[in-house]
């Protein structure tokens, strides 16, 4: 009997030693990170809603890792070392993306072995510039000028230029506290875009803000933004 | 002894007598649980049966058996703890309303097959195989139907495809169809079948001629407002999804021929059998007597496996047979767009202009003089259901502007109002409660399509209401639609006054105030909780406009200006509560204010991007055949 019992132990302490054993592949250890860019400036876009595609061949069902875009225009995502191609979706993001000869949306090819930092080099609608936001009795004032950068055929029209405040730092069309826009065919120079809103009560009490400019461009989903900025008042 | 011997001789004789019969006899049996082809295709009784089988199977989104898919756009709030997500969701997936790989190509497969032994069969008399087989091929439009409109141009298979094993799949990848195709097919084919069916308007429950016509003017009505509002940013090369803006009058004349069919063949009407315009909005869709509006339904029967909870689901909580019920609130936002009498738009007068409150003596005063349609298609505070009044309302407010209420059904507490000593019920027996489930929320409950039959509310019994996907006052308006496309308003406005007439208002449009936006807009309140909202938003293109992302608050809802614009935003569903106003010796004393709300589950703004205009194809799809295109934008 004693026999028996020890003999059990001994296949206990067996069965758990074998369960030590290493996992058949470790977990992806690549960092790849970078930011989305147009001329080496970031393009900020909406919290969750910009991703794009990284494809790998050669391992069974094809289909595509998405990677999230973050607010302030930088990404990051964990990978297998390996070869990528990376494209962004038609119309998504509030840019182009490259065709390739036969219309289709080109690809970039990406090696990652071990960590990497790239910037991925797009081409926006619009781009905001010389974004000035400021409190003033008890409202927040924003000044920017818009550069129309795609001017052929593929251009596209201003639906509407928004100004958001929020009291966390997320900030955009479904984040904000208060909001003021201005239609697309209200706007006379793109120069010179002035918009105001008044910072509503906020509870439990705080004396600051975060604040934003997105433009709306027609047929395009996702919004351009400024970075967000945090305002005191 | 002698008894066991007779008994032995029994059983030896009884098991020789069996091992006589043939080997063939034994191993030919037929199956007792399925029947061979050329038994069922002689006999209509049975073919039926498989007619039967093919009908329900037929594809519906937004249902009464999904009372759920309701509240996915803002009509409706979800008043169940499991469903709150539906408005903390901020975007749509793209494989939102997908309609391609839930077994639908196994479904056209049998309806190709049973087309092909249709006309195989020799036994069954002409007339009844014709009728089948354009009961089969009706099916097989309303499917391909629904898929263009969730998935735009889809492969068209007419055929019975099968694998010949020999390792090519290729000759069984079909690329996708033009869009248009797939809505000229359905037309044809519904243009083919209609004089076949029979036409008589008591048959609801299987398709009919008219059921084919109206099935043709909403297809058409859908390819040709395609046509006309598409964009650049929704079309594919090969025409996969888009359709050009030049063949849209073609589809709109088609939309208005199909239904002007219906209409002068003057066999359906208007429900109109209660002289209470709103009692009687309610009743079209639970009267199953000769309704002559209804043209094609999905029906129901007590007492058989085929019966559906929806009025268990949604019953008022505070008379309902069961302990559940009101998981479906009707939104202010949908309550608004009800117009007044006198055909004008005005949200509902909980604050003057300057934003006092305005005091009401009666709950339902501030209903008062709206579309009758509004009490038919919602149960109002202060009205009834089942003759019982449903108690929704949210507390006292004090004179001071504080509030008393509870946190359940009907509570009671002891000594809170002033100069009050003894207990007295503080909140609605129906709510509403903020977060509390099966209570108004929205501080309504819908009324549309529940069962005012006894026992329709209890769990054994359930209810044998049916789902009406066709009615003679969609065709009206189809035929309005389509006539005001075309540029001729004045038939479009008598169409339209049919419908209005009935919901009470009397004050005819002119053909000048027929517009895009009143189009727009009666189809919303004549058609509420019916299964078109997501469809219509997406034919307009206004879906991206209307559930654009962007939160909203209390202020877009007093004293609104816009409610008759198409493009009014709507992400987020809000709610109107009534409060007793307790101050002793005050004029205003126990009279009722109203407060616009937005119930504390609803966390996010719907987004609509214009990726969900076309539902995606599922990996595994364009993996299993490289001829299949993506869908824009995703």
């Amino acid at each position: 009997m004693k026999i028996r019992f020890y003999f059990m132990i001994g296949a206990l302490i067996a069965v758990l030693f074998a369960s030590c054993k290493k996992d058949n592949y470790d977990a992806p250890e690549a960092d790849f990170t970078g930011r989305i860019v147009y001329k080496g400036e970031p393009i900020s876009v909406q919290y969750g809603q910009v991703n794009f595609e990284l494809w790998q061949s050669g391992f069974g069902n094809y289909s595509a890792l998405n990677v999230n875009v973050s607010q302030d225009g930088t990404y990051s995502a964990k990978l297998f070392n390996g070869d990528y191609k990376l494209v962004f979706s038609p119309n998504q993001g509030p840019f182009l993306w490259k065709k390739n000869a036969a219309g289709r949306q080109d690809s970039i090819a990406v090696n990652i072995n071990g960590s990497k930092t790239m910037d991925i080099e797009v081409m926006p609608y619009y781009m905001i510039r010389g974004a000035t936001l400021t409190a003033a009795a008890g409202k927040i004032n924003a000044f920017c000028k818009l550069e129309k950068i795609i001017t052929n055929a593929d251009g596209k029209d201003i639906e509407n230029v928004s100004l958001y405040i929020n009291k966390t730092q997320f900030v955009d069309g479904s984040n904000n506290i208060a909001t003021q826009q201005i239609s697309g065919a209200a706007i006379a120079d793109l120069n010179n875009l002035n918009m105001s809103v008044t910072i509503p009560g906020i509870t439990p009490t705080q004396n600051y803000v975060f604040a934003r400019i997105g433009v709306k461009i027609a047929g395009v989903d996702d919004l351009i933004f400024t970075p967000v900025t945090k305002i005191g008042f | 002894m002698k008894k066991i011997i007779y008994a032995f001789a029994a059983i030896a004789f009884l098991s020789f007598a069996q091992s006589c019969k043939k080997d063939s006899e034994f191993l030919d049996k037929q199956p007792t649980s399925t029947l061979p082809i050329d038994a069922v295709w002689k006999d209509p009784n049975l073919v039926l049966t498989v007619v039967g089988d093919l009908y329900d199977r037929y594809p519906d989104y937004q249902t009464i058996e999904a009372w759920w898919a309701f509240t996915d756009f803002d009509e409706g709030f979800a008043s169940a703890s499991g469903d709150y997500f539906r408005h903390q969701n901020l975007e749509y997936g793209y494989d939102a309303w997908r309609y391609w790989d839930m077994g639908v190509y196994g479904y056209i497969r049998d309806l190709n097959m049973f087309i092909k032994r249709g006309q195989e069969s020799t036994a069954l008399k002409a007339e009844d195989r014709d009728r089948f087989l354009a009961e089969a091929r009706f099916i097989r439009a309303g499917v391909y139907f629904e898929m263009v409109k969730r998935m735009g141009g889809v492969p068209l298979i007419t055929t019975v495809l099968d694998y010949d094993y020999s390792g090519d799949p290729s000759y069984l990848q079909f690329p996708r169809a033009k869009e248009t195709d797939i809505y000229d097919f359905v037309i044809s084919e519904l243009e083919a079948v209609k004089t076949i069916l029979p036409d008589n308007p008591t048959v609801q429950s299987r398709a009919t001629k008219a059921a084919a016509l109206a099935m043709e003017s909403r297809a058409a009505l859908y390819a040709g407002s395609i046509a006309k509002y598409s964009n650049s940013q929704l079309t594919l090369p090969g025409g996969e999804v888009g359709i050009s803006s030049g063949l849209a009058n073609a589809y709109f004349t088609k939309s208005l021929a199909a239904a002007k069919e219906i209409i002068d063949g003057g066999k359906y009407s208007l429900y109109k059998k209660n002289p209470n315009l709103s009692d009687n909005f309610a009743a079209l869709f639970t009267d199953k007597g000769s309704n002559p509006e209804v043209i094609f339904a999905k029906d129901f029967k007590l007492k058989t496996n085929k019966v559906h909870g929806f009025t268990i689901d949604n019953q008022p909580r505070s008379s309902a047979e069961e302990a559940q019920g009101g998981r479906l609130n009707p939104s202010l936002n949908l309550v608004q767009s009800f117009e007044k009498l006198d055909n004008t738009y005005a949200s509902m007068a909980s604050v003057d202009g300057s934003g006092n409150p305005v005091y009401y003596s009666g709950i339902t005063d501030i209903f008062a003089g709206r579309d009758a349609r509004l009490a038919g298609t919602v149960i109002l505070p202060g009205t009834q259901f089942k003759g019982k009044t449903v108690d929704i309302w949210a507390g006292y407010q004090l004179a001071d502007g504080s509030i008393v209420t509870g946190d359940n059904f009907g509570q009671t507490k002891t000594n809170v109002l002033p100069g009050n000593a003894g207990s007295v019920q503080v909140v609605g027996a129906d709510g509403p409660v903020d977060g509390l489930e099966f209570s108004a929320q929205s501080g309504f409950y819908v009324r549309k399509y529940l069962d005012p039959a006894t026992g329709s509310g209890q769990i054994g019994t359930r209810s044998e209401v049916w789902w009406i996907r066709y009615r003679y006052a969609e065709v009206l308006l189809n035929a309005a639609e389509a006539a005001f496309e075309l540029g001729d308003p004045a038939t479009a406005a008598n169409y339209i006054k049919q419908v209005r007439d009935r919901a009470g208002l009397t004050v005819a449009l002119t053909p000048a105030q027929i517009t895009f936006d009143r189009i727009v807009h009666e189809r919303k309140v004549e058609l509420a909780f019916e299964g078109h909202e997501l469809w219509d938003m997406k034919r307009w293109r206004l879906a991206d406009k209307v559930w654009n992302g962007n939160n909203m608050s209390a202020a877009d809802f007093i004293n609104a200006s816009n409610i008759g614009s198409a493009t009014r935003t709507s992400t987020q569903v809000f709610g109107l509560w009534p409060y007793k106003y307790y101050n002793p010796g005050n004029a205003n004393h126990l009279k009722y204010i109203f407060k616009v709300i937005k119930p504390g589950r609803v966390t996010a703004a719907h987004r609509f991007r214009i990726g969900n205009y076309y539902s995606s194809i599922g990996q595994d799809v364009l993996n299993g055949n490289p001829k299949i295109v993506r869908n824009p934008n995703q």
